[in-house]
């Protein structure tokens, strides 16, 4: 009955036109990570060519780790994400729990209301919020950014929580009810457990967006202690656009992070998208 | 439940409504506002429209403003007919059932889309340079040589290789959606068609395509959003001027500008706020017009 879909012409021509794609998708990636641990001679002579014990040199790492505070922007990219990410899932979970939860007037309002900002972006509102950062004394703060990225991750977590939410069992919930436990109790105990993989999903969602963006570390916090990676190797290899072995080097470096990340989280990510949790 | 008191709802709604309120909602309302009023020397002066005069009157502001439209949706059109052809393409090939690796695919077409737009940026800078040589060596050895031009230093070319970059990094969006969507079209479906002779290209085109409509609107107006709302990637490879000569300003790019200043020219909150507000009107069109006339008349199917 497959045969008809399937014959061994049409898997080689599959193949084929995937690891085209494959190759397109990584060439870049690869030609920067090898050509970052080699001397600036073998760069220009030999581009795609493998280091070797000739070529070897790690003078664009060692460049880059006394020219530039990675280690700072690192770290602030780390804190900027894990608690915005944090807050986000903390206060999406609430906020979708009433939601699902309770019936109260204007439920439905409220829902559109925090819906709204799944299709409008962040960045329209830019003017204002600097001028609010500035009034309360927050620019060049790592608050600042943790409050725009969780307001931005708010509306999506708020949507795909409650839906997920809406499926956990009432009996359960209305035994917890019957046991005297509170409904803080029910759902920091019964319900948010329930409810773990769908809370993966909007952190990894998120993650990446909060990890990579440019524009509001830019335009809010672009003071050297409160630097993230991405704005800090943007800052880095413009200085240094002419030492390609320093260019190299921190293109590798802030390749890393996301890239270990992603090994780490690739399941979540690609579960989470193929269950349809962005319909 | 009637006699427990009902403030816990108060109290779990809280935290989200008013982060959101205060940072997202509030500035944006605050923003549109803005754009009625410029700076005087006590602060700003109402001034109703004026700023709207100037970004549509005055020469030299329409004709950035123009250009910078104009690239956007050339930008967005180069995303929807490339983009979306590709992504289709390597879902309907990732999606046979019995095909190989069909995983290590998958995370592999996905690992530009994760990158932030400074590396993809640079990256590509560096590939493309005439500098370093590895796009003009690569066409040398398929005897393309003079095909090669330094593409993002060209006016005519700039913004059709960055769209192409941005389509490059992020195709394994439309690919993930709508390999679920194939994947979520039930066996009997396509079996049915296979009695009624319909295989391979056909049962492509007849069953599945069809099917995958819905999921195709959805990214288009994902890409439109973010395309018009698209800022870094254009900063990090041709800096805030958007060079050469403007030749790849967007309405991201060129907000920025005049918002937050660059070289001699001061920020202009105001103006900035002007421009905002029309990026605003501009992807609300574009979500109306795909909630009011594409999703209603595009008909779901359930299985």
């Amino acid at each position: 009955m497959h045969k008809a879909r399937h014959s061994p012409l049409n898997s080689i021509a599959a193949h084929g036109a995937l690891i085209l794609w494959t190759v397109i998708a990584l060439f870049p990636v690869v030609v920067i990570l090898i050509n970052s641990f080699k001397t600036r001679q073998a760069i220009f002579r030999e581009p795609l060519a493998l280091p070797t014990g000739e070529s070897f040199s790690m003078i664009g790492y060692q460049t880059v780790m006394k020219q530039g505070d990675f280690f700072l922007y690192f770290q602030n990219s780390m804190i900027v994400t894990v608690v915005s990410l944090f807050l986000i899932l903390l206060f999406g979970a609430m906020a979708a729990f009433a939601l699902s939860e309770y019936r109260f007037k204007g439920n439905t309002l409220m829902g559109l209301y925090l819906a709204l900002g799944i299709m409008i972006p962040i960045r329209i509102g830019t003017v204002a919020i600097l001028q609010m950062m500035v009034a309360t004394g927050l620019v060049n703060t790592l608050t600042a950014l943790i409050l725009v990225y969780t307001a931005q991750g708010l509306p999506l977590a708020v949507f795909i929580l409650s839906e997920f939410m809406r499926q956990v069992s009432d009996d359960l919930k209305n035994a917890g009810r019957i046991d005297g436990m509170s409904e803080y109790a029910i759902f920091f105990k019964l319900v948010l457990p329930l409810v773990r993989p769908a809370m993966a999903t909007v952190a990894v969602f998120n993650m990446i967006p909060i990890w990579n963006d440019l524009w509001f570390p830019l335009i809010l916090a672009p003071s050297e202690a409160t630097k993230t990676l991405t704005l800090g190797s943007q800052v880095f290899i413009g200085q240094f656009v002419t030492d390609w072995n320093a260019v190299l080097s921190a293109l590798s470096l802030a390749i890393l992070p996301v890239l270990v990340l992603y090994v780490i989280f690739s399941r979540q990510l690609i579960r989470g998208i193929t269950s349809g949790a962005v319909k | 439940m009637a006699q427990r008191s009902r403030l816990h709802i108060a109290v779990f709604l809280a935290p989200a409504v008013l982060v959101y309120t205060a940072v997202m909602i509030w500035p944006l309302f605050n923003t549109l506002r803005l754009s009625l009023y410029t700076g005087g020397e006590s602060g700003p002066v109402f001034s109703g429209l004026s700023n709207f005069h100037t970004l549509f009157g005055d020469p030299r502001w329409s004709a950035s403003f123009w250009n910078a439209l104009g690239n956007n949706f050339w930008f967005f059109f180069i995303h929807m007919v490339v983009q979306n052809p590709i992504g289709v393409a390597l879902a309907a090939i990732l999606s046979h059932p019995r095909l190989r690796f069909a995983a290590l695919y998958r995370s592999a077409f996905f690992i530009p889309t994760i990158l932030s737009f400074v590396i993809v940026g640079f990256a590509w800078k560096l590939i493309l340079s005439p500098i370093w040589g590895i796009a003009p060596s690569m066409l040398d050895a398929a005897g393309l040589k003079s095909l090669f031009a330094p593409w993002l230093g060209k006016e005519e070319y700039a913004l059709t290789t960055l769209a192409l970059i941005s389509v490059w990094q992020f195709v394994g969006i439309p690919m993930m959606l709508i390999y679920a969507a194939l994947l979520s079209i039930p066996e009997e479906v396509l079996e049915a068609g296979e009695i009624d002779g319909l295989t391979g290209w056909a049962a492509f085109w007849k069953i599945k395509l069809p099917l995958i409509l819905p999921s195709i609107g959805i990214i288009s107006i994902l890409t439109f959003v973010g395309n018009f709302n698209a800022f870094d990637l254009i900063y990090a490879a041709q800096g805030a001027l958007a060079g050469p000569n403007f030749s790849t300003d967007i309405l991201g790019t060129f907000l920025y500008r005049t918002f937050f200043g660059f070289q001699l020219q001061l920020g202009d909150p105001y103006m900035g706020s002007a421009i905002a507000t029309a990026m605003f009107l501009i992807i609300l069109t574009g979500v109306c017009i795909y909630l009011f006339l594409i999703q209603t008349r595009m008909r779901r199917y359930q299985f």
